[in-house]
């Protein structure tokens, strides 16, 4: 099985190039027709630089070593609001998702905050916190928080209760029940509150840090259209698109791993 | 077809069929009485089969027996053993499989067990004919394939009461015949006790030793059939019993020309 698998993948590498190059195709297309308007001057690089004048531009700050210097900053500023606002998440939405009182309890509360969009506190939160880290952290761990919480929590009520019954007819013990049914059931929607929460995990880092910070990716934005750097401005702007695509990625390879049985992944 | 042998230190070593009585047994929801002082006696290795109309109460019957429901009152006795708790001889096969799709076929067979899993696995997938399926993944069977597959999971551990709550409902008529010589044929190897409602009084009388009727939460009606082995659909016994089955649960008056004293099989 196994062998036949591979074999076939490698077949179609070999003799279906077209499949692997198709999605390139129209962005490369845009990139070469930006980089010809740029040069013959119908697009003032004032407005947008050409693609050569960016890559000159980020060739420039990772020489400084300011480029890896902020990228390290968002990254640490992203994972740690994830983790944060991630486990938070995930530990309520198991609780809420296995306990009905604790769902009364907690359930309604949670729903409430979460028609507060978060990125209205900023100000509540710069004054709290001022405008260090923590503030940022906060934030990202905030909107983390109500996606993996949410999903989690309508993952583990999804699970059919006769698969339930069936486990204690089989003699599962209450621990085997969780492991073997409840979060193998639930992991597929659970990876869809992981893959919105990193979504705004950008989105609201990128909000906090164009705000107030005084490093990081959206700084080095801010900081360059002060100066009139478009092309650094515009390679920020890359930048996160090319972190996000990257967060998708992850979300995307673990499905295929921990999802092997789902008909998403099959065909 | 016993391709393995257990070792000494294997728990299941031994099987025989459960010893099963029900004394007095009812069960309410709410207002509503289901069961109403039910009595009856299962023999170890008996094949029982119970029909009657939807809603009468098979399905409650089952889930007492394999302790997922508590009785309002009565007793169940395994082996001379009152029940409380959920039955641990017992293995129930539903009507529809629940199978884990997450997990290969192999792997829902070995579902809660403790020794030598993969071996017996492969055992019991041998049984139902399924031992080349064992590494697929559950939505690439066919549904006659996956009751099969449910049918391996229960039979895996070796149960001495199976437990059958329409279990071939779902399948088209030539996968259920099938399914039918199938389960015949593991019974009569394994000798478990076995449980089998239904609603398909040709399917009780083609399997079953003894065909119980339950209505108004009584039983109406309690039949042995000592038809031979492998029985014959077409013969003129079988339909006889087939008919006096239904015309009880029909509550239908019994004809004279179907006198059944004339057979000695039908003492009820
Ligand atoms: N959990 C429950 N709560 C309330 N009523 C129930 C419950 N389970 C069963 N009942 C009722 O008990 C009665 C018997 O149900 P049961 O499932 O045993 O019927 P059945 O004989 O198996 O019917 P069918 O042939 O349709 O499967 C029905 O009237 C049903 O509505
Ligand atoms: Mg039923």
């Amino acid at each position: 099985m196994q062998l036949v698998q591979s074999h076939s993948s490698k077949f179609s590498w070999q003799t279906l190039p077209w499949q692997q190059f198709a999605p390139w195709l129209i962005p490369a297309a845009l990139i070469v027709l930006w980089q010809i308007l740029a040069q013959i001057g119908i697009i003032s690089t004032r407005i947008l630089p050409a693609p050569t004048q960016i890559v000159e531009a980020a060739i420039r700050l990772a020489l400084s070593g300011e480029l890896v210097r902020n990228v390290v900053v968002s990254l640490y500023r992203a994972l740690a609001g994830f983790l944060i606002g991630g486990s938070i998440g995930l530990s309520l939405g198991v609780l809420n998702g296995l306990a009905r009182r604790a769902e009364l309890l907690l359930d309604s509360s949670i729903q409430m905050i979460r028609n507060i969009p978060h990125l209205a506190l900023i100000p509540l939160v710069i004054l709290w916190f001022g405008i260090g880290d923590s503030a940022r952290i906060f934030l990202v761990s905030l909107g983390v928080f109500f996606p993996i919480y949410i999903n989690t929590f309508a993952g583990i009520r999804s699970i059919d209760p006769n698969l339930l019954e069936m486990g204690r007819v089989y003699g599962l013990s209450r621990k085997q029940l969780f492991s073997q049914i409840v979060l193998p059931g639930a992991l597929p929607n659970m990876l869809v509150g992981l893959r919105y929460a990193l979504g705004l995990m950008w989105l609201t880092l990128i909000v906090a840090e164009t705000i107030a910070a005084n490093s990081g990716i959206g700084y080095m934005a801010m900081n360059a259209r002060e100066f009139m750097q478009t092309d650094v401005v515009v390679m920020s702007i890359l930048l996160y698109a090319l972190l996000g695509k990257l967060a998708d990625s992850i979300v995307r390879t673990l499905e295929r791993w921990w999802l092997p049985w789902h008909p998403s992944q099959q065909g | 077809m016993s391709a393995i042998n257990y070792t000494k230190s294997d728990p299941v070593n031994v099987t025989s069929g459960a010893h099963v009585v029900v004394q007095d047994l009812s069960k309410s929801f709410g207002n509503f009485q289901v069961l109403k002082g039910m009595n009856l006696e299962i023999n170890a290795g008996e094949f029982v089969a119970v029909v009657g109309k939807s809603g009468c109460g098979k399905s409650t019957l089952l889930r007492l027996l394999s302790g997922l429901d508590t009785p309002t009152s009565g007793q169940i006795y395994i082996d001379e053993q009152p029940l409380g708790g959920l039955n641990p001889f017992a293995r129930v096969m539903f009507q529809d499989s629940r199978l884990l799709p997450w997990r290969r076929v192999l792997d829902n067979v070995t579902l809660g067990l403790k020794y030598q899993s993969q071996q017996r696995g492969q055992w019991a997938l041998q049984e139902v004919g399924l031992a080349d399926r064992a590494n697929r993944w559950i939505t690439q069977l066919s549904g006659g394939q996956r009751q099969r597959v449910a049918l391996a999971r229960a039979l895996v551990s070796q149960p001495r009461l199976l437990l059958l709550d329409e279990p071939l409902g779902a399948l088209d008529a030539l996968t259920r015949l099938e399914m039918q010589n199938l389960i015949e044929t593991l019974w009569k190897e394994q000798q478990f006790t076995a449980f089998l409602v239904t609603h398909e009084v040709e399917e009780a009388v083609y399997l079953a030793d003894r065909v119980i009727v339950i209505e108004d939460g009584e039983i109406s009606l309690n039949l042995s059939i000592s038809l031979p082995r492998p029985r014959n659909q077409g013969s003129a016994e079988f339909a006889e019993l087939k008919m006096r089955i239904l015309d009880q649960i029909l509550g239908r008056p019994r004809q004279l020309e179907r006198d059944v004293s004339a057979l000695p099989a039908f003492q009820s």
